[in-house]
């Protein structure tokens, strides 16, 4: 059924620290290799090893550059499904593949009734649901479902793939609607924040910012006040200037 | 967004046959068509056919085609399952009509309220196609209120003029079939160029900042893609159209769609008869061309905000 819970009883979701992501993809090869035999299998992958290589991830790692000199930052930027609790991809599925889940607020397409209308991935703005080729269905994060309740897993296991894999600790798991849970009160502290809040969609998952860090100035001296020799050893020299000029008679 | 040729020749096609359909419900309830056998065999094979090649179209894009009647089922909260209910809907009380009109030549008594239903039915099908794209916040150049009548007026515009091809070619041609297709042409050219305007002039509210969470830092540029190879999100969302090459397109849907059409039409109120026909002809074919285009630039105009997590600043 595509119209949504009234509430759920937990909102299970993922906190991503921004402040300490190194941008490293192990997360989203492990949600890969978990995926492609999991709820979701399989991740078929089309011209694996050719030229224009393609098919669904369900967790994918920017990069991105925030504000300029020393003030500036690289913020490394993993994004996957945030389990919003007003998800238009489930609403506008025609079929009811597309469903959030009361007890938990997972959200989750059925393999076995998607028809591949690819509406869903339409009306998500956070890019979270991929088309499988082969498959002919739509394809999106579980939250590992089939990790997080799997009693023939160690207990310690029973988190998502990506968590697990994560050599930072940037990932966190757990119950967003529990205001007393670890996850609630780190987003709380760090004050975690919504991804296109505008839109209205409420995403379980939240983003940690990336703290702003004090910067040392005690050695940076004013350019008036550089030592004489620096300038010397950049004046160029006769040799260099020759090749300055041959370098711009050659590539004009 | 990457114009899907199933789906363009979906709506497009789809739209014509309803709105042509509705114009034959009203007209012949209103006694204002002739309920002659041969000239309704022509009317509903037209409309219904251009309908039905339409839907079937629709189903050649899915993954598996075979699981399409799971898509009747969510109609309390997906435009997309109320456009294929409606859809089946429509056949009933026009196929019906169809009975009445072509076997027992009659549009009165009981044919009459089946042509009111299809008339209705026709309007909140096309409506409901339009509102897939209407309801998408994702899309900021379809979510908002001109897109339903665009889809709506285009629909009538094109059946309108389909009509009065129909008409001409069974001899039985009025002056007035003329005149309902030109508002139509009107009023719809009138709200795509509202719609154009729109389009030029709204804000883009939606920017990497706010998409990243980042705009504490400042201004926030890509640095490392996630992949290196294009993904479904770039194929499917990542269409973009030069601003010139769009205002190219919107020209000729301009002359095609609408001015062509409307002078062809014209000219007939002046020379009916054979040449009539051929301009009648020459308008139908002119108006088809125009809506694919304008269809196609529907897609090709419209940003999908996932684009900001790959390079845009704004949509
Ligand atoms: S992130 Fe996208 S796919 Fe996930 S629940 Fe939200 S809208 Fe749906
Ligand atoms: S692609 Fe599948 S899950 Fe997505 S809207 Fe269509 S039927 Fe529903």
């Amino acid at each position: 059924m595509t119209t949504l819970p009234p509430a759920t009883g937990k909102k299970l979701g993922l906190v991503i620290d921004l402040d300490i992501c190194v941008g490293c993809h192990a997360c989203a090869v492990s949600c890969k290799e978990w995926n492609t035999g999991g709820y979701s299998a399989p991740l078929s992958d089309i011209d694996a090893y050719g030229n224009d290589p393609h098919g669904p991830w369900l967790n994918r790692i920017h990069s991105f550059e925030a504000g300029d000199g020393t003030g500036g930052r690289t913020v490394h930027f993993p994004r996957s499904c945030l389990h919003c609790e007003e998800p238009d991809c489930v609403t506008v599925c025609p079929t009811g593949a597309s469903y959030k889940r009361s007890e938990d607020g997972i959200v989750l397409v059925n393999p076995d009734t998607c028809i591949g209308c690819k509406l869903c991935s339409w009306a998500c703005p956070y890019g979270a649901r991929e088309y499988d080729q082969s498959h002919g269905v739509m394809k999106k994060c579980t939250l590992c479902v089939d990790r997080i309740y799997n009693d023939n897993l160690p207990e310690a296991d029973r988190v998502p793939a990506c968590v697990m894999a994560c050599p930072t600790g940037a990932r966190h798991f757990g119950d967003l609607g529990d205001p007393d849970s670890i996850v609630s009160k780190v987003v709380k502290e760090r004050e975690g924040y919504d991804l296109l809040p505008e839109l209205g969609y409420r995403p379980v998952n939240k983003y940690l910012p990336p703290r702003t860090r004090e910067v040392d100035r005690s050695h940076a001296k004013p350019a008036g006040e550089r030592p004489a020799q620096i300038d010397a050893v950049h004046a160029p020299t006769a040799v260099e200037k020759f090749f300055g000029w041959a370098d711009r008679m050659l590539s004009d | 967004m990457h114009p899907a040729y199933s789906v363009i020749f979906f709506t497009t096609s789809s739209g014509a046959g309803y709105g042509l359909l509705f114009l034959l419900a009203i007209l012949g309830a209103l006694g204002l068509l002739p309920a002659e056998r041969w000239f309704g065999l022509a009317g509903f094979a037209i409309a219904l056919g251009l309908i039905s090649g339409g839907l079937l179209s629709s189903t050649f894009h899915l993954g598996h085609p075979e699981r399409s009647w799971r898509a009747f089922s969510q109609w309390r909260s997906s435009w997309l399952s109320r456009e294929g209910v409606l859809a089946v809907f429509t056949y009933v009380p026009s196929g019906v009509l169809a009975i009445g009109w072509i076997y027992f030549e009659t549009t009165s008594s009981v044919w009459n309220l089946m042509a009111w239903l299809t008339a209705f039915f026709s309007v909140a099908t096309v409506y409901s196609t339009a509102m897939i794209y209407a309801s998408l916040k994702t899309i900021p150049q379809w979510h908002n209120g001109l897109v339903p009548p665009v889809f709506l007026f285009l629909a009538l515009a094109t059946g309108a003029v389909l009509l009065n091809f129909l008409m001409l070619a069974f001899g039985i041609w009025q002056a007035w079939a003329v005149m309902i297709a030109i508002a139509a042409l009107l009023a719809a050219l009138a709200l795509k160029l509202k719609y154009w305007a729109f389009l030029n002039t709204r804000s883009r509210e939606h920017t990497v900042e706010s998409a990243t969470g980042l705009k504490q830092f400042g201004n926030v540029r890509p640095l490392d893609p996630p992949h290196t190879a294009p993904n479904y999100l770039n194929k499917e969302m990542g269409y973009a159209i030069a601003r010139r090459h769009s205002e190219r397109l919107r020209r000729h849907v301009l002359t095609l769609c609408f001015i062509t059409p409307a002078l062809l039409l014209a000219l007939i109120l002046v020379l009916p008869g054979m040449f009539g026909l051929f301009a009648a002809g020459a308008a139908v074919i002119a108006s088809a061309t125009g809506v694919v285009i304008e269809r196609w630039l529907l897609f090709a105009d419209a940003e999908h905000v996932v684009n900001l997590y790959y390079g845009r600043e704004a949509i």
